[in-house]
């Protein structure tokens, strides 16, 4: 690969990696929910790079499903339920940020360690982007299991799976990319769907009579 | 005379020096003369081991028909032990020097004086020991002696407590040493230290030697988590034994260290370095952190000692880790910044042990919070003192910040390192040990601005008094060599060079033709640093910007009350304190590493009771390992008990049962 | 060699000179930016003159150490901004120090102000102290990771050297660079007092820094140790510009009129920084102290990352 495709190959996915560092270290709902539209993004574009660099159209389809769905559609959707729902805005971690972030570089220390023992003799860019790749499915992984919250439940699941989609794409000549991106979509779309209904329905629970029983003053 | 039998001539002096101190009970004068007695033998000490390091004397031996009767006892003089005579025979002269004037203060001197000398010559023997036998027998003299210095004030219950905890650990440390040397010495028995290095061993007893090692120096020399009993008992002593505990016994324990694992032992596997790499660096953070938390002057030193000894043993295993990889220049640079930073913190600990000793004895205070002022009361100690801050701070142009610089030159090639945990685990400790300096500068801004500065918080630190000449002039010359030091690091390295020479055969270049007294560890191109080019400069420009803004635009001057934001208070209580200074790196740090917690109890509106703050913080290691070793010694030892209780038969009984198990083992076994 | 001392005199004296104008374009565009009309850009430097020129009213209880902060402070500050190329890495003394003795000078010159915080005896210069001290225990192991990336990509700590590497052809776009950047800036911010760690403009709130530190200082010592401040944010900036942004500096062969070229684009430099600093600046609100060690924290483990994922680029 020449330099300066090799370059920005290299800037993109480590880009993503770095966004996924600053999800991590956001505590405020709407501002992870702008991160994680940045996410998006830059997956979108690193994947479209490999596309044009691999002479490979499909994965323009990729990167498109990636803007247009997860950059756009999916955050402005759980905005709206974070509105609706009147969900507390301030992410609620379970360890402080500090321990997750070093938590997150042992993670990704683990990971090029890995990566970079295991793909010896591979394509130097396919070996980085795995490494990258492996990074960012773990701290997607971390931050599912370090947040209280589900919408940030959500979106490290979807981070995570920003993970898998570069792994896929930078691995030249991985079948079913479209597909397999196309399927997480619509699984994402319905745990989306699935807490918003539930969310719903929780608030359904909550107007009936016996429970507002409990808020009379002359109850004795 | 060779220069071993000088020094061991010397050593044997000091020794004898301690009971001879008991004839001169209740003279007038007998401390002073016993001290001087010790800081001329000291300068013997230290003038031989310079002259070793100049190749005087090096490799002479001597076997004394002592200890056991097979053997003998050997006694040597190499390099390494010219050096570290150095800082045993530099430091034991000054502090001596200093006892002169302090020594005076103490009301139970017979307490102290025939201890003492025989503890700096203990010390000088284990240098000069060339066997496992008298190497551990002159550690354990030296061991006890210390312990008996520990409980001067035994009267006091804190004293008491330290000196029962120190016991303990001596004890431990000492049976690890032995296991090691055990095994150093293989099936053969080769107990001499010549017979030793021509031991081969296998990589997995290597290992096992070194683990034993940390254990056995590192608990002498305060390696976390071993290191729960230095807090306590270097500030129990006396101020000029703490001195002496910290700056120069510490460093005892580190040529033991060094003797064994860059000696006697052979190269370590790769991977055992990280460990002691990790190990050093997470003490000194644990360390400073501690010292940071803590309000009595003498346990803040003591932590930073801790502090210290944890950055020393980081870069002895950045060397480690670069001879385990044949990379002879790198591990001779880490080797050099862990010897020079053994030097320095000599000189800057016992510096500031005196100065803590002066407070003590010009206020009878230790806790910061009851000092305050001195500055204007006591000048030059105050002086002396923020020299000694500023050095161990790491600041330039002083000698903690040239040490400091090297180790961080040593991190920075760990990138030709080929393991990949190597590679990672390097910066990640660089990272700790830059933490570690920030937080030593934030630790001394706390005690010397919360100590020296200010307003006096008490009728005590009000009325101090400046202390006697000879005492200062202790201290100056030690600010003195922590100057020097910093502004002439590459003499200093050069005179070290044939110690890095003799344990991992090269050295660094040679520093004295270079202009302008610059180091250049690697290449030019790679780096380099002049102290005394910034010395220069910074004197420089600071005095040119004084007399330019004097001479040219205005040097009038008024006295006037503090500002303070329009509300100053005439209250020295509204000062910061050292627990309110601690607090924000309290919050940032402690409450994860150090599980400290406060809580805050307001009286109800109305009220006009006072409101409470209480503060939890402690060390870790000590809720978490030692409390439950503890509990769990009870729990076995009440189970035993019932041992205590039985009938002659069931005893009988024991006996015969241990018999045939025994034999039933020894069957197996064939 | 007579060049490079002439060059490195002209680095002395022009980063004293610079440095309140760079100040004073902060303050310019920040003013304009929220629609006041701000005052002249030489205006740092009147306040100065005028400090200089007026009585020090010295607190009672102020001993020697207070006095002789200023000084210490503007000298540690100057000598280490005298090292750090702006127009040419040419400098006589480059080799004196190299990037990590820049930080510790600095770090010294902090230790003088916060002793002399607490020197006075008031709550003020305690809550300065002891903050900055609690600021400057992120910062610095932030910056020297940092360098520590930098040195690896570069192979030296001596900046001249890693200015020139950087400003060849052979570096590509790195992560590690990038992560280096913002980890820098989030260090010129914090070390600098800006917003959103510590705000320059106003000592008269409980959560200042560094104006709560320096508050009994008054007349010559003030004007010492603002132009010290000003000093500071000229050395962050070239330090920035000198390893992120190294075109147009000129380099030990280069002859007088691409010095001057280079020295005009340093200029240009300056005020696009000043500018930039001004934009965040309004843009961005202050932070509770007890949020900064997260924000300045972020610098840590970026800088950190940073050296790591050198690794990979260097073993693939």
């Amino acid at each position: 690969m020449p330099g300066i495709a090799f370059d920005t190959a290299h800037l993109l996915s480590g880009g993503l990696l770095l966004v996924s560092f600053m999800m991590i270290y956001q505590d405020r709902m709407f501002s992870l929910l702008r991160i994680f539209a940045l996410h998006a993004v830059v997956l979108s574009l690193s994947v479209a790079w490999q596309a044009y660099i691999q002479g490979a159209p499909h994965l323009y389809v990729t990167a498109a499903i990636a803007l247009i769905f997860k950059a756009i559609i999916i955050p402005s959707a759980l905005r709206r339920i974070v509105v609706q729902l009147g969900i507390h805005r301030e992410v609620e971690t379970v360890v402080g940020i500090g321990v997750t972030m070093l938590a997150g570089i042992g993670l990704s220390a683990l990971s090029i360690v890995l990566m970079l023992d295991v793909t010896q003799g591979a394509d130097p860019y396919a070996r980085e982007d795995l490494a990258f790749a492996l990074s960012v499915v773990l701290l997607g992984l971390l931050m599912m299991v370090t947040r209280r919250n589900a919408v940030s439940q959500i979106v490290g699941f979807m981070s995570l799976e920003n993970g898998m989609i570069l792994a896929a794409a930078g691995a030249k000549g991985m079948p079913l990319v479209v597909e397999i991106s196309v399927a997480f979509s619509v699984m994402v779309a319905f745990i989306v769907i699935g807490v918003f209904l539930f969310r719903i329905r929780e608030r359904f629970d909550s107007v009936d009579v016996s429970v507002m029983d409990q808020h009379r003053g002359d109850q004795r | 005379m060779s220069a071993v039998d000088l020094c061991l001539l010397t050593a044997g002096l000091l020794l004898g020096l301690g009971p001879l101190a008991l004839l001169g009970q209740g003279r007038g004068r007998s401390s002073a003369v016993v001290y001087s007695a010790s800081g001329l033998l000291c300068a013997v000490l230290a003038l031989s081991g310079l002259a070793g390091l100049g190749g005087l004397g090096i490799g002479t031996s001597r076997v004394l028909p002592l200890g056991l009767p097979w053997m003998g006892a050997h006694f040597a003089f190499d390099a390494l032990t010219a050096f570290f005579l150095v800082v045993l025979g530099f430091g034991g002269g000054i502090i001596s020097l200093y006892a002169i004037g302090y020594g005076r203060h103490e009301h139970a001197p017979m307490r102290v004086l025939p201890f003492y000398p025989a503890f700096l010559g203990a010390m000088a023997l284990v240098l000069l020991a060339a066997d496992a036998f008298s190497f551990l027998l002159s550690w354990e003299v030296m061991s006890l002696l210390s312990w008996a210095l520990v409980l001067t004030h035994h009267q006091e219950e804190d004293a008491r407590k330290a000196g029962y905890v120190y016991l303990v650990m001596a004890g431990f440390g000492t049976m690890s040493l032995l296991l090691a040397f055990g095994l150093l010495a293989g099936p053969d028995g080769a107990y001499q230290f010549d017979a030793m290095r021509g031991t081969a061993h296998p990589p997995l007893m290597a290992v096992a030697i070194l683990g034993l090692m940390l254990l056995g120096a590192g608990s002498k020399a305060g390696l976390a988590p071993l290191h729960v009993w230095l807090p306590l008992a270097h500030p129990a002593a006396p101020s000029h034994v703490s001195a002496l505990m910290s700056g120069v016994m510490t460093k005892v324990a580190l040529y033991g260290f060094i003797r064994v694992v860059f000696d006697l032992l052979g190269p370590v596997a790769w991977w055992a370095s990280p460990v002691v790499i990790l190990l050093g660096a997470g003490t000194a953070v644990l360390g400073i952190l501690l010292a940071m938390m803590e309000r009595d002057l003498k346990r803040a030193l003591a932590y930073s000692t801790i502090e210290n000894i944890g950055v020393i043993f980081a870069a002895l295993g950045l060397a480690m880790a670069f001879r385990a990889n044949g990379m002879t220049a790198a591990a001779a640079l880490a080797f050099t910044a862990a010897l020079f930073h053994i030097f320095n913190h000599m000189a800057f600990k016992s510096l500031l042990f005196m100065g803590a000793g002066s407070v003590l004895n010009a206020t009878g205070l230790r806790d910061l919070d009851g000092l305050g002022g001195l500055i204007h009361r006591m000048p030059v100690t105050s002086f002396l003192v923020l020299v000694g801050a500023m050095a161990i701070s790491a600041l330039p142009p002083l000698n903690g910040f040239a040490s400091e610089w090297l180790i961080f030159q040593a991190v920075l090639l760990s990138p030709d390192a080929p393991q990949a945990a190597v590679q990672m685990i390097i910066p990640a400790a660089g990272g700790l040990l830059a933490l570690a300096a920030a937080l030593a500068a934030a630790c001394f801004v706390r005690i010397y601005g919360v100590g020296f500065l200010g307003r006096p918080h008490s009728e005590a630190a009000a009325n101090a008094q400046e202390v006697d000449r000879v005492s200062l002039t202790a201290m100056a010359l030690l600010a003195a060599t922590c100057l020097l030091a910093g502004i002439f690091p590459g003499t200093v390295i050069d005179a070290m060079a044939p110690v890095v020479d003799a344990m991992l055969s090269g050295r660094l270049p040679v520093q004295a033709d270079e202009t302008w007294f610059t180091i250049i560890p690697i290449a030019e191109s790679r780096s380099s640093y002049s102290g005394m080019l910034v010395f220069v400069f910074v004197a420089l420009s600071a005095s040119a910007a004084a007399w330019a803004v004097h001479r040219f635009a205005s040097d009038r001057l008024r006295r006037a009350p503090a500002w303070d934001c329009g509300f100053p208070d005439a209250s020295p209580l509204t000062q910061y304190s050292a627990g309110g200074f601690a607090q924000p790196i309290r919050r940032v740090y402690g409450t994860d590493l150090l599980g400290a917690r406060e809580t805050v109890t307001m009286p109800p509106p109305g009220d006009t009771g006072p409101a409470r703050h209480e503060l939890l913080v402690g060390d870790p290691s000590w809720n978490g390992i030692y409390l439950r070793l503890a509990l769990a010694v009870t729990y076995v030892t009440t189970r035993m008990n019932r041992l205590q209780f039985l009938t002659i038969r069931r005893y009988l009984t024991l006996v015969f049962m241990s018999l045939i198990v025994l034999l039933v083992g020894l069957m197996l076994w064939r | 060699m007579i060049l490079q001392l002439f060059v490195q005199g002209i680095q002395m004296l022009l980063v004293v000179a610079l440095a309140p104008l760079l100040v004073g374009i902060v303050r310019r565009v920040k003013a304009r930016l929220t629609r006041h009309r701000g005052a002249p850009l030489i205006q740092p430097y009147r306040d100065i003159l005028r400090l200089m020129r007026k009585e020090v009213v010295l607190a009672e209880n102020a001993s020697w150490l207070f006095r002789v902060t200023p000084y210490m402070v503007f000298a540690g500050t100057w000598v280490a901004a005298a090292l750090v190329p702006t127009f040419s890495t040419g400098l006589q003394f480059s080799w004196t120090a190299d990037l990590i003795a820049i930080v510790a000078l600095l770090g010294s010159a902090r230790f003088f102000l916060a002793l002399a915080g607490m020197d006075v005896g008031t709550s003020f210069g305690g809550i300065g102290s002891s903050r900055e001290m609690m600021i400057a225990t992120l910062a610095e192991p932030a910056m020297l990771l940092t360098v520590f990336s930098l040195a690896l990509v570069a192979g030296s700590t001596q900046l001249s050297h890693v200015s020139a590497y950087l400003a060849s052809p052979e570096v590509g776009l790195r992560v590690t660079l990038g992560m280096g950047l913002i980890a820098l800036v989030i260090v010129a911010l914090a070390e600098n007092a800006r917003i959103p760690v510590d705000n320059p403009s106003t000592h008269l709130e409980l959560t200042m820094v560094h104006e709560a530190m320096v508050l009994e200082y008054s007349g010559r010592h003030l004007a010492m140790i603002e132009l010290a401040s000003a000093l500071k944010l000229l050395l962050y900036v070239s330090l920035i510009g000198c390893i992120f942004f190294p075109w147009g500096i000129a380099q030990p062969g280069d002859g007088l009129a691409r010095h001057g070229l280079a020295l005009l684009l340093y200029v240009a430099k300056l005020a696009v920084a000043g500018t930039l600093l001004a934009l965040f600046e309004t843009s961005i609100a202050k932070m509770r102290v007890f949020r900064v060690p997260n924000f300045i924290g972020t610098a840590l483990m970026l800088a950190l990352l940073g050296a790591l994922l050198l690794f990979v680029t260097r073993s693939v």
